[in-house]
């Protein structure tokens, strides 16, 4: 029905306006064994409590957004920018 | 037919009349009077039948838990059915049906069902209609459907409109009782944004069925409106959710008998609230005894709203049950008001008795009568001669918002009830919802709430009432009444008695929800606001274990039903997703074009001119023209992205599978971008207009998956890359010239020189128009001609195209469509996401090569190369021709080995595209087919399932027209 997500550039927004893609996962390395590359794209963990995610505002500022929150409480930890704390 | 309207008192306009009528009667009312109290007013006590048993039915209460009084109203588009009487507000000319019943309310042959009850008792459903299992669609399920039923809905238009609309606020407070009330004047008078939100009709709650709390509901209404709190009466708070938003379906307009085309008939709110109050109130329990449901039993609180609120008497003599004090009070209004007192039948402890009905201890044995009531027997005591009841069984705190998120229900041994957690983030319960009773006791509770509710958000506020004590003592349920064995109703709406419980218990479905599922108690339209409480009662009695341990089944979301109009608001129709126009529409439209539905676009599919009597006609000239001469396709729908950065290079490089960091400017490249397994996503050409800047097209379907995938991968996966991208689709009207004779027809519009040495095959850069405006050449072909895209602002799209048509004149340029297109490129072997759809890697469509070994990385490299994606044998790409050419080929037939059986075994893949070529003169398709790369020139058949043909065919190489690209470099 409704519940709002606080994006950091937009402030809290209806949940209709982003788009989830799932768990946040670090790319492996350009070298990396290809085991570690099928286990990137196809392995997820599907947790009862806290767990990352990329979801993008879509319908919004259009940025990509790591929102940490739980699965169980539906609690929303933290939304920050998927390109913060990166190189 | 006598009336039961007292001479005076309600809360009537009784200056006007309000014509309506209930199953084709004439009837009238006054404004005030809801469908259920003027029904009443005119001695109309049956309303329904029951949904199994079809047994009459009146009104159980006076609001929104009423399980029995359903009704069919309005007429033609605007008919609704299963509306509750007790919350539709009369209105002129309204018109009631009643349902479930044939061919009258009054003679229901369907209440035959009452003899063959005892094939309808618990479990039925799963018990009789099990096997066997033919029957299912064939007999059961039109019988159940038939006979135990609700009104149908209509299928005509809906005419009204709705919308949606979002409110923030400090404090929702939730119900406009008397602690809802006070929650809200304490919060306004602190300065808070506040939002008070009612089912009613008139705010009020129970003080409204109390004539001696009116003069201070208007004096608190009053000071509300002042502070500027939004009232929304007629709104039900349905839903809690994440967030603290709650959902709400405010009825702006149904009680009116001409809806104003200017105002949405319903509004749907979502309330994002800082704190919320829930102040709903509390549902009055039925008694559960032998004919409890006959039309003139109801609630004592339903009695005392229909008496007070539209001056409507119950019946000539009406007997109270009460277990509390409820009846008590009840009993002295009836009195003091002249109407008869059959008796007063406590069954449990109540204040002293002075008036004037016997005061009977005991409990009510059997009600007796069919459509209307005649009397009550007291179990081992007097038969009551009476023709109304009002029964009072004490009250369930309303608590169905409050554990929307979670919170499972408690029981309190202190108030006899199930309460939420009185404390939850966001929300706090006050007044009769948090188990309290008494205006002034709730009056104090909502104010003391608010103040708390305030507080937690850092406003400071003064409650507007103090606390008062309360004015009775909860009652604990009572459950099953009486040792008669007849019908004893828990659940009116879904005709659930007593025994049915008992059984489920019996065949071990005692757990709360099983016996939901088993017996149907507690489902439907109501979900038991009134039975739920009873029902657990039973349970716990027949398991021998306390109602706390049976516990409520769970409370979700929608607390009453919501229209599919309020949901669905203004996307409805052709409003249900937007119409995405070309800037070409109109050049298109003039030049007579048959548009096509692509996604959220209309494409100009072809152009019929005077004298073609078929879509293949128009098709086939188009596509001669553009082979011999010229042609001129929209293509403004590609997906068209701007990317700039000094890292833009490396960016693309990394995002398609060949190489993009050494394309010169001023050039056009084809890319291929794949998923990270490998598999091709999409495709396009992508253009370098400056060291900086790239100009991508993607395909028209996937132009927005795309732009988020280049989004993902720039601030996800590398932001450390200086890039920026931005959607420039709607910026540009584009348009592809392809022919022979294009270059010479570009060349009179374009002040640049277009010659093959200037301006070669994949040149691409910025031109000027004739005229002055700069526009976007791209010399790239999909057509396999001699071909080029232009760009050009949106808005002198349809300037630059009619320029084009004339400048192409002499030789005879066309326009032409999206089907043409997709001739002339299944001709020339290039492919779509017909081709391109998920399953398929570079290598299976001939385009292994372009995979770049050299790049360390790029999305997709590293699962390509894994044994399954490189395995000879794989689908790949061929074209196919019939062997017989007057034979068309069909897109989704598959591919067999001559002489092989039509078997999934054998399959050896399928048509993709078909077409029939005009060039070729035959039909021709493109096919991924078991290692086909390599099968060119053999004989297969084509088997066409749907049509049962099985047609010989060959595989051929999948480009059919110009295989060495001498027009395309021409
Ligand atoms: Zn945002």
């Amino acid at each position: 029905m409704a519940s709002l997500i606080p994006c950091p550039h937009c402030g809290p927004r209806p949940k209709e306006e982003f788009t989830v893609r799932g768990a946040v996962l670090p790319r492996p390395a350009a070298d990396a064994p290809v085991e570690e590359w099928q286990a990137h794209v196809y392995l997820r963990e599907n947790p009862r409590g806290d767990y990352a995610e990329h979801w993008h505002h879509s319908g919004g500022c259009r940025r990509w957004l790591v929102v940490k929150r739980n699965t169980a409480t539906h609690a929303v930890h933290s939304v920050t920018d998927a390109a913060e704390g990166r190189p | 037919m006598t009336s039961h309207r007292l001479p005076t008192g309600g809360r009537l306009d009784r200056s006007r009349r309000v014509e309506f009528s209930f199953d084709g009667k004439a009837l009238h009312g006054h404004p005030g009077d809801t469908l259920a109290s003027a029904l009443l007013a005119n001695g109309q006590r049956l309303m329904a039948r029951s949904f199994k048993y079809h047994r009459p039915r009146g009104v159980i209460t006076a609001g929104s838990a009423e399980p029995n009084a359903l009704m069919t109203i309005g007429r033609e588009g605007r008919t609704e059915p299963n509306t509750r009487a007790t919350m539709a507000e009369l209105y002129q000319w309204l018109e009631a049906n009643s349902q479930n019943r044939w061919p009258s309310l009054d003679q229901d042959i369907g209440a035959l069902n009452g003899l063959l009850s005892r094939f309808l008792g618990a479990g039925f459903y799963y018990k009789t209609f099990m096997w066997p299992a033919s029957f299912w669609e064939k007999v059961y399920e039109p019988i159940i459907r038939r006979a135990a039923g609700l009104g149908r809905a209509t299928t005509l238009q809906d005419p009204d409109r709705y919308e949606k609309t979002w409110a923030h606020c400090d404090l929702l407070v939730i119900g406009g009782g008397a602690a809802g009330l006070a929650a809200a004047l304490t919060a306004a008078r602190a300065g808070a944004s506040v939002v008070l939100a009612d089912e009613g009709m008139e705010l009020g709650g129970g003080m409204l069925s109390d004539p001696a709390s009116w003069p201070q509901l208007a004096e608190i209404l009053a000071e509300l409106a002042t502070l500027g709190v939004r009232l929304l009466p007629r709104t039900t708070v349905f839903g809690w959710y994440d967030g603290n938003v709650f959902g709400a379906v405010e009825r702006v307009q149904k009680h009116l008998a001409v809806p104003s085309p200017d105002a949405p008939i319903e509004r749907l709110w979502r309330i994002a609230a800082r704190q919320a109050v829930l102040a709903s109130g509390a549902e009055e329990r039925p008694m559960v005894f032998a004919g409890n449901d006959i039309p003139g039993i109801m609630t004592a609180s339903a009695t005392a709203s229909y008496l007070h609120r539209q001056a409507v008497a119950p019946g000539k003599r009406t007997a109270i049950l009460t277990q509390g004090p409820a009846g008590f009070t009840l009993a002295a209004q009836m009195e003091a008001l002249g109407l008869e007192v059959a008796a007063l039948v406590s069954l449990g402890n109540g204040p002293a008795w002075q008036g004037k009905a016997p005061l009977i201890r005991g409990i009510p044995g059997k009600a007796i009568g069919g459509k209307s009531l005649k009397s009550l027997q007291i179990e081992g005591g007097p038969r009551i001669e009476a023709d109304a009841i009002a029964m009072s069984g004490g009250f369930s705190p309303v608590i169905h918002l409050a554990c929307h998120r979670g919170a499972r229900p408690v029981w309190s041994d202190a108030r006899h009830a199930f309460l939420a957690p009185s404390e939850q983030d966001g929300l706090l319960i006050a007044g009769a919802a948090a188990g309290l009773s008494g205006h002034a006791a709730c009056l104090g509770d909502g104010a003391a709430r608010a103040a708390a509710a305030l507080a937690r958000i850092g406003l400071r506020a003064e409650p507007a009432f103090g606390p008062a004590p309360e004015d009775a003592v909860a009652q604990a349920p009572l459950g099953e009444l009486g040792k008669t064995k007849a019908k004893k109703f828990v659940d009116y709406q879904n005709d659930v008695h007593a025994k049915d419980l008992t059984l489920a218990a019996a065949e071990g479905y005692a757990d709360a929800e099983l016996a939901k599922r088993y017996t149907t108690s507690g489902m439907a339209t109501d979900q038991g606001k009134l039975g739920n409480i009873n029902a657990a009662a039973i349970l716990a009695k027949a398991r021998g274990t306390t109602i706390a341990a049976v516990g409520l089944t769970t409370f979700r979301p929608f607390y009453t039903p919501v229209s599919f109009g309020a949901l669905a608001g203004t996307s409805r129709g052709h409003d249900f997703q937007p119409t995405r126009l070309s800037p070409l529409h109109g050049w298109a439209k003039t030049l007579g074009a048959e548009f096509v539905e692509t996604g959220l676009w209309l494409r100009s599919a072809w152009f019929p001119r005077a004298g073609e009597t078929g879509w293949r006609q128009s098709v086939d000239r188009e596509v001669l023209t553009v082979r011999r001469a010229a042609g001129l396709c929209d293509v403004s729908t590609l997906g068209k992205i701007e990317i700039f950065g000094t890292d833009a290079a490396e960016f693309l490089n990394r995002i398609y599978c060949n190489g993009f960091a050494k394309l010169p400017v001023g050039r056009a490249r084809y890319g291929l971008m794949l998923r990270e397994d490998g598999f091709i996503y999409d495709d396009g050409t992508t253009s370098r207009l400056a060291t900086d800047h790239f100009y991508m097209t993607t395909t028209t379907a996937l132009a927005a998956g795309v732009m988020t995938h280049l989004e993902f991968c720039a601030q996800a996966l590398w932001p450390d890359l200086d890039v920026r991208i931005a959607s420039a689709t709607d910026q540009w009207a584009q348009m592809a010239i392809a022919g022979p004779m294009a270059r010479q027809i570009l060349q009179r519009i374009v002040e640049a020189d277009l010659s093959n040495e200037a301006f070669p095959f994949m040149a691409a850069r910025e031109v000027p128009l004739k005229g002055g405006i700069m526009g976007r050449l791209f010399r790239i072909s999909f057509s396999g001609e001699l071909a080029y895209e232009l760009a050009v602002p949106a808005g002198y799209g349809e300037a630059v195209a009619d320029a084009i048509m004339a400048a192409g004149a002499p030789e005879g340029i066309c326009a032409y469509g999206a089907e043409a297109l997709a001739v002339l490129r299944i001709e020339k072997g290039h492919v779509t996401h017909a081709e391109i759809n998920g399953t398929v890697v570079p290598a299976d469509l001939g385009m292994g090569k372009m995979v770049s070994p050299v790049k360390p990385d790029f999305i997709g490299k590293h699962l390509l190369h894994r044994e399954g994606l490189t395995d000879p044998q794989r689908p790949q790409l061929v074209g196919v021709v019939p062997l017989d050419p007057a034979t068309p080929l069909r897109t989704g037939s598959h591919v067999l080995a001559k002489g092989a059986a039509a078997t999934l075994e054998n399959d050896q893949g399928y048509l993709t595209s078909t077409a029939h070529s005009p060039h070729l003169g035959h039909s021709i398709a493109l096919a991924l087919v078991a290692g086909g790369s390599q099968r060119h020139g053999e004989e297969v058949v084509v088997w066409d399932g749907l049509n049962d043909a099985a047609i010989p065919a060959r595989l051929t190489s999948p480009v059919f027209i110009d295989p060495k690209n001498e027009k395309l470099h021409a």
